[in-house]
């Protein structure tokens, strides 16, 4: 059934989709319509789960991890500060091999305090061994966390799935809602391999030396790289189940490109536009948008981007001292291949600053004017 | 002694959920309060550990020596942990099942402190545990806000002793409105084993703050870990008391109070202790104990110990 929601909403339709058990979380903007929803779908009971009203996400995640570990299908969601705040339980959490779906609604962090689209929050937690995967559209967050709940449970591995704030949070898009009986088909129920049980007494997350965690270590890496091939078949079946295509990156008219911008989230929809403008001009340019982030799917983007000349990363999201984040993974991912094109880093739109079709058909216009690209990033639309 | 304790020595289970092989140092209070704890509690219960000393007591993987559930979390975390794995049991339909979260003083009183009156505050039916050895006794004897006025602690040396006294713990849970609050030791294992078990049939949230004697953070031998723990209660520093409901009830009245100062003195941590320290710690001991006669009978609020 076609709504009209917002991705907020969209998200809350995915958990109850999902048949989620145990939702805890704490509000934050621009999450927080995530949570009333949830607490109302609980209070009317269109959807049959605990709702642990905690005093804070790094309880939100702790609660989470709890349930999870007693075998119960589990879901929070948080943005900017409140991710943040959830650090060290986010590496707990995959440590502990735990398929928790999270929802992250991009935001900036502070100070000061800047409730905008910006992705420093989740790329700060690219080391945590969560599965990433960001969304460009409202039908995408909903689509990617029910297909989350399916990875999360192969691999064995949490799941965030990530969007921006206000552009796809707070905006009404058309959204294919998909009946539950369909997802019951496409999403089996959740039988964890080892869980708290009385009958079957076993301990979790214990003291563990040097003999055995540097082995625990490399089979949750192994299995995380293992989730790029894992994947695609589950989006394969999802599009045979309800005719939406996915995949672990998404490519828009690279065939013959010179120059490939890669985006993430919504700027990857205002760089379409921008696309289409420069084939109409005559220039061969094309687009890469990266959904799965964590692992990084190396061979897909080598295959994407290897033939082009230039490459135009665009961060919404700054590791001060370096840069944009998905610029120097996409330079360490290409840097194996023999013939490599020039790869050229531009910041744009942090703190939810607008990116318009024409900032992105600017940055082109740039880097096609450009020498080279040069050790530093470019800020685009920096006020002197 | 006055004792009112229910369960007959020879009706306590000789079932033993506490295997051996476990990391203890000689006389650890912990162990033993575990010991006890499982045999009110049975098999049908999942214990929830933070960082603490019994995150080694335990035993390193592959072994454990606790015959039932057990997961380790971060340090701030074990009450909400137990409020996770407590609603993931209501949605099995394993309500029977308690979920125990087994915490120190640090995990408790500091750190703990916040998801702790989270789940309180819910009421989430759980049981939660405070071992307190009145330090961060698992690296190595540093001060808690559970420390007592005038113990040596390595952050709290000769010349820089601690002088404020402990958080009133059950007090604070009690502000919570749980339905149980109670204070116990393995001095007293009658009532101790008494307490878990009376705690594992009420629903909501439990406290139990059990005081747990360190042999190497209290600076005394192993061989009197049990008999000092014993002079807290006699000395009333540490009363044994429940909360049922709001009704208090004294469970250990010594009928010969001991001193405080032999107390202080049985132990190696409290010999920095000045004359004025030890006195200003008397005062408020007695203080707090005629409080709590008069919360539990307060028609003899004029008690004292003349």
């Amino acid at each position: 059934m076609k709504q009209v929601i917002k991705g907020n909403i969209a998200v809350s339709h995915g958990v109850r989709l999902s048949r989620v058990k145990v939702i805890s979380a704490y509000p934050i903007t621009p999450q927080t319509s995530i949570v009333e929803d949830l607490s109302e779908m609980c209070a009317t009971g269109r959807l049959d789960a605990q709702f642990i009203k905690v005093e804070s996400e790094h309880s939100a995640m702790a609660a989470v991890v709890g349930s999870e570990t007693a075998g119960v299908r589990s879901f929070t969601a948080t943005s900017s500060q409140g991710l943040l705040l959830m650090h060290e339980m986010l590496h707990w959490a995959a440590g502990s091999r735990l398929p928790i779906v999270l929802t992250n609604v991009n935001r900036s962090v502070g100070p000061g305090w800047n409730i905008w689209a910006d992705q420093t929050d989740s790329v700060s937690q690219r080391d945590t061994g969560w599965i990433q995967i960001y969304c460009e559209s409202n039908q995408e967050v909903l689509d990617s966390v029910i297909m989350g709940y399916r990875l999360a449970e192969e691999v064995s591995l949490p799941v965030m799935v990530t969007y921006d704030a206000f552009f796809l949070s707070h905006t009404s898009e058309v959204v294919d809602i998909p009946e539950i009986e369909e997802v019951d088909a496409f999403l089996p129920a959740f039988e964890p391999r080892y869980r708290l049980d009385v009958n079957d007494p076993r301990m979790f997350g214990g003291m563990i030396g040097p003999d055995y965690f540097y082995e625990e270590r490399f089979v949750m890496h192994k299995d995380s790289m293992e989730a790029v091939n894992v994947y695609p078949r589950i989006c394969e079946a999802f599009e045979q189940a309800f005719g939406r295509q996915y995949d672990v990156c998404e490519t828009y008219r690279t065939e013959d490109a010179d120059l490939i911008l890669v985006t993430a989230g919504t700027i990857t929809s205002v760089s379409r536009i921008a696309v289409d403008d420069a084939r109409k001009a005559g220039k061969k340019v094309g687009l890469m948008k990266i959904r799965m982030f964590r692992p990084v799917p190396l061979d897909r983007w080598r295959e994407s981007l290897g033939n082009a000349l230039r490459v135009v990363v665009v961060d919404r999201n700054i590791s001060a001292g370096l840069g944009g984040v998905f610029a120097s993974e996409v330079k360490s991912a290409l840097f194996s291949l023999e013939k490599r094109p020039s790869v050229y880093s531009v910041i744009a739109g942090l703190g939810g600053r607008d990116v318009t079709p024409q900032d992105m058909s600017g940055i082109i216009e740039h880097v096609l004017a450009a020498d080279g690209p040069g050790e530093r990033p470019v800020f685009w639309g920096l006020k002197e | 002694m006055q004792k009112t304790f229910d369960i007959p020595r020879e009706k306590m289970t000789n079932e033993e959920l506490l295997q051996p092989g476990m990391l203890s140092c000689q006389g650890c209070g912990a162990a033993l309060s575990m010991k006890l704890a499982l045999k009110g509690l049975g098999e049908r219960t999942m214990i929830v550990i933070p960082a603490s000393c019994w995150g080694i007591i335990i035993g390193t993987y592959p072994y454990s020596t606790l015959q039932v559930p057990v997961i380790h979390v971060p340090f701030e975390t074990a009450a909400v942990v137990a409020s996770g794995i407590r609603a993931a049991l209501d949605v099995r339909g394993e309500a029977d099942i308690t979920v125990m979260a087994w915490a120190g003083d640090g995990g408790t009183y500091d750190i703990g402190l916040q998801s702790l009156s989270g789940a309180a505050e819910r009421n989430d039916d759980i049981l939660y545990v405070c071992y307190d050895n009145e330090a961060y006794m698992n690296t190595g004897i540093q001060r808690s806000s559970a420390t007592p006025p005038g113990a040596w602690t390595s952050t709290t040396p000769a010349g820089a002793l601690k002088e404020e006294p402990k958080k009133d713990m059950e007090m604070i849970m009690l502000a919570h409105g749980v339905p149980y609050v109670a204070s116990a030791s393995v001095a007293y294992p009658d009532d101790l084993v008494r307490k878990f078990e009376k705690a594992r049939n009420i629903k909501g949230t439990r406290f139990i703050h059990l005081l747990s004697s360190c042999p190497p953070g209290w600076r005394i031998d192993s061989a009197v870990s049990v008999k000092v723990t014993r002079m807290a209660t006699q000395s009333c520093v540490f009363p044994i008391y429940e909360i049922e409901k709001g009704k208090y009830t004294v469970n250990v009245l010594p009928e010969e109070r001991l001193p405080v100062e032999d107390y202080l003195q049985a132990q190696g941590r409290f010999r920095e202790m000045g004359k004025e320290m030890i006195r200003a710690v008397r005062e408020q001991v007695d203080q707090r104990w005629l409080e709590l006669l008069a919360r539990a009978d307060p028609g003899k609020n004029q008690a004292s110990f003349d």
